[in-house]
């Protein structure tokens, strides 16, 4: 049988953002893969730069729909870091029970979104339905469902109220017999065991290879997780382990990512009882110049933002590196070998984030020349204004 | 002729089992969402799909051979109405309607609507639909060897009756078959493959939305794709009604529940299950369900 080309994407009902995953396959089998990324580009780094230090915080909110704290976690990081101040411990917590949240709401739409996949809407619609409370208590905190703009260089924007607390610990440990259920449903069903395992494994050779991050990588046995290895917020300050497995295929993703549910859940409760009374912000007046770093465990994996500040009112540069980036690259060794089947449940085990991902270069295919860099797409995107303006 | 042409299009043939057709998808639906949290459809919602396809534009793709494209919706309908029409006639009066053999002609023809999918979606051209068809062909290779060997219990517990009209009568002299051993493990494995002929979950590879879009009806649309929605409708209505014919002492419109009860066993395995790959559903079937199936007829010759 002849090769074929099936494409996953730029508009796929696998992907909810465009993509484009071109499968070559012989018969049902893949046995290549080109990975297209750029139909989202949105030139996040380049409106950082004119905006101001306090505006980027709710700049890189809307990098990612579904991680909304993540990116903002790590930018207040790095402000953090490039001025070296410390950060009122009240508002330490605040940030690790907000990430920690995230983390919950986004692993369950992960486990919907799976269960989606394998054909399997039942559990889709039921997940989806056990991540409706971790939202009422994101309304409750921060007045929103998404985007909760809660961070800020230096401490947190709003507090949080003690009164709410009793209800925020009940809502989330009636969510745990519903954890258990998912548990009992992912582990002990037959055929999710025969569609996942086995099924796009990494190996840990693999995971350093591409650099992978996260669950993905912590489902191969590689204990990486920027929370233990390098802590921040208030993580050095609450009892919690890191979830490891060594599979790598896809039951092994989900497995881990399962049981970081209750790690999370763990963290939040821990972080609601220890919680300080005092001061939430230190209300940063003055920019240094200079350089900072700041990382956060996303849901995904580590995120990273560099933030380098010439002592002015925006930052000179800034730099994004979401966990996708690194995770979709290492889909060419998982579904390779596989088959189209396969192909759609790999591609989403790394629970891919594409709008976190985007790059774009215009290179000459032949000679590796970049034809068009960052200026060049700024000066078309401004002439397409200009004409949209004239119309 | 006139007769027989008011059997086929309206009473007991297309009309009457695609208007029971359409109430047993509400119901699927209905329930489907009540279990996923959802409120589901008004009691018309398929009616009103059908109506809305069928006044869309059809487009045909430039690569497809477009006679085929166009005639193999028609013969999977036209299929499934001639063995519902028969079915229902030979429930209503076992007797006389029937001949000696009239079995095999049902297994005929309850595989031409999988055969017109196939044939429908090799002639659009659509390498997601060759993908599909492909599947298509492998799955009914697999699960037609347990479905006519498990066919063998009722032929072999009735003494060797090929006529359908002849089981009936024998299953109201000595009780349903569905007593005995034999009996229960044939109907369980044609269960399975009643699933798989309707092409829902775990068996809904060769349409499966997330991997290859809808596979075998991707270039599809309006009136085609209604009549090809139509044919699986009929199919949820013939497929439980044979299954009652042969192993439950057929059927009358007391013994609707016996209906409902199968109706009841798809939807609840095709919300409780995760799609399987096809090669997964080769394995199964020809592995459990025909050694399940050799075992019934094992049994059933030995009158267990």
């Amino acid at each position: 049988m002849a090769r074929k080309i099936i494409p996953i994407g730029p508009y796929h009902p696998l992907q909810e953002e465009p993509e484009f995953f071109k499968l070559h396959v012989d018969g049902e089998t893949v046995v290549d893969m080109d990975i297209e990324l750029g139909y989202n580009h949105r030139l996040i780094e380049k409106i950082a730069e004119s905006k101001s230090f306090d505006q980027v915080t709710f700049l890189v909110e809307r990098i990612c729909g579904i991680c909304s704290t993540s990116h903002p976690f790590a930018y207040v990081n790095a402000i953090d870091d490039l001025l070296g101040v410390q950060v009122p411990e009240r508002a330490l917590y605040i940030r690790t029970i907000i990430g920690e949240l995230e983390r919950v709401h986004s692993h369950l739409l992960w486990l919907g979104l799976a269960g989606h996949f394998l054909g399997y809407n039942t559990v889709w619609m039921w997940a989806w339905r056990y991540r409706e409370p971790v939202l009422d208590i994101f309304e409750r905190i921060a007045g929103n469902r998404q985007n909760y703009a809660m961070m800020k260089p230096g401490g947190v924007r709003r507090d949080m109220f003690e009164e709410d607390f009793p209800w925020i610990k009940k809502t989330l440990k009636d969510l745990i017999p519903k954890f258990d259920m998912f548990k009992g449903a992912v582990m002990d069903d037959p055929v999710i065991h025969a569609r996942t395992e086995g099924v796009g494994v990494l190996t840990k050779e693999d995971v350093h290879d591409y650099c992978a991050v996260g669950p993905t990588a912590r489902a191969s046995g590689v204990g990486i997780d920027v929370r233990k290895d390098d802590p921040y917020a208030a993580y050095d300050k609450v009892e919690w382990k890191v979830i490891t497995q060594e599979g790598g295929d896809v039951y092994s993703k989900a497995v881990v990512r399962i049981l970081e549910l209750y790690e999370s859940l763990n963290i939040i409760i821990q972080c609601l009882d220890k919680m300080p009374k005092g001061p939430i912000d230190i209300n940063i007046k003055d920019m240094l110049s200079g350089e900072g770093i700041g990382r956060h465990e996303a849901p995904r994996g580590e995120v990273f933002h560099y933030i380098m500040s010439d002592g002015g009112n925006s930052p000179a540069r800034h730099k994004v590196r979401a966990p996708s980036f690194m995770n979709i690259a290492s889909n060419k060794k998982a579904v390779i070998g596989g088959t189209i089947s396969d192909a759609a449940i790999i591609l989403a085990a790394v629970d891919p984030c594409y709008c976190c991902t985007e790059r774009m270069a215009v290179v000459d295919y032949k000679t590796g020349k970049k034809l068009m860099d960052g200026q060049d797409l700024i000066r078309l995107s401004q002439a397409k204004t200009e004409k949209l303006r004239k119309r | 002729m006139i007769k027989y042409l008011f059997n086929y299009i309206i009473f007991p043939g297309f009309l009457f089992t695609a208007v029971i057709g359409l109430v047993a998808s509400w119901i699927d639906r209905k329930v489907t969402a009540r279990v996923q949290w959802r409120i589901g459809p008004p009691w018309y919602q398929p009616l009103m799909d059908l109506v809305k396809l069928s006044i869309k534009e059809i487009t045909v793709p430039r690569s497809a051979s477009k006679g085929l494209f166009f005639l193999s919706p028609m013969i999977g309908l036209s299929a499934i109405t001639l063995v519902s029409t028969f079915i229902w006639l030979i429930n209503i009066d076992p007797g006389s309607k029937g001949f000696s053999g009239d079995i095999i002609v049902i297994i005929y023809l309850l595989t031409l609507p999988a055969i017109a999918v196939i044939l429908g979606a090799s002639a659009s051209g659509n390498p997601l639909a060759s993908l599909g068809a492909s599947r298509e062909i492998k799955l009914v290779i697999a699960y037609e060897l347990p479905f006519i060997i498990s066919l063998l219990v009722p032929i072999i517990k009735s003494g060797g009756m090929l006529r359908l009209g002849d089981i009936i009568a024998y299953q109201a002299s000595h009780g349903a078959f569905l007593s005995s051993l034999s009996g229960i493990i044939a109907f369980i494995v044609m269960i399975f493959c009643m699933q798989a002929k309707l092409g829902l979950v775990p068996f809904d590879m060769a349409e499966a939305e997330t991997e290859i879009m809808a596979g075998t009806c991707i270039e599809y649309s309006g009136m085609l794709l209604a009549i090809l929605k139509l044919t699986k409708t009929m199919l949820m209505v013939a497929l439980p009604l044979f299954l009652i014919t042969l192993f439950w002492q057929g059927f009358n419109f007391l013994s609707l529940w016996k209906y409902v009860i199968l109706l009841v066993i798809i939807i609840l395995m095709r919300n409780t299950n995760p799609r399987v790959r096809i090669d997964q559903a080769v394995r199964f079937f020809w592995g459990k369900m025909t050694l399940m199936a050799i075992l019934a007829v094992i049994l059933a010759v030995k009158g267990i």
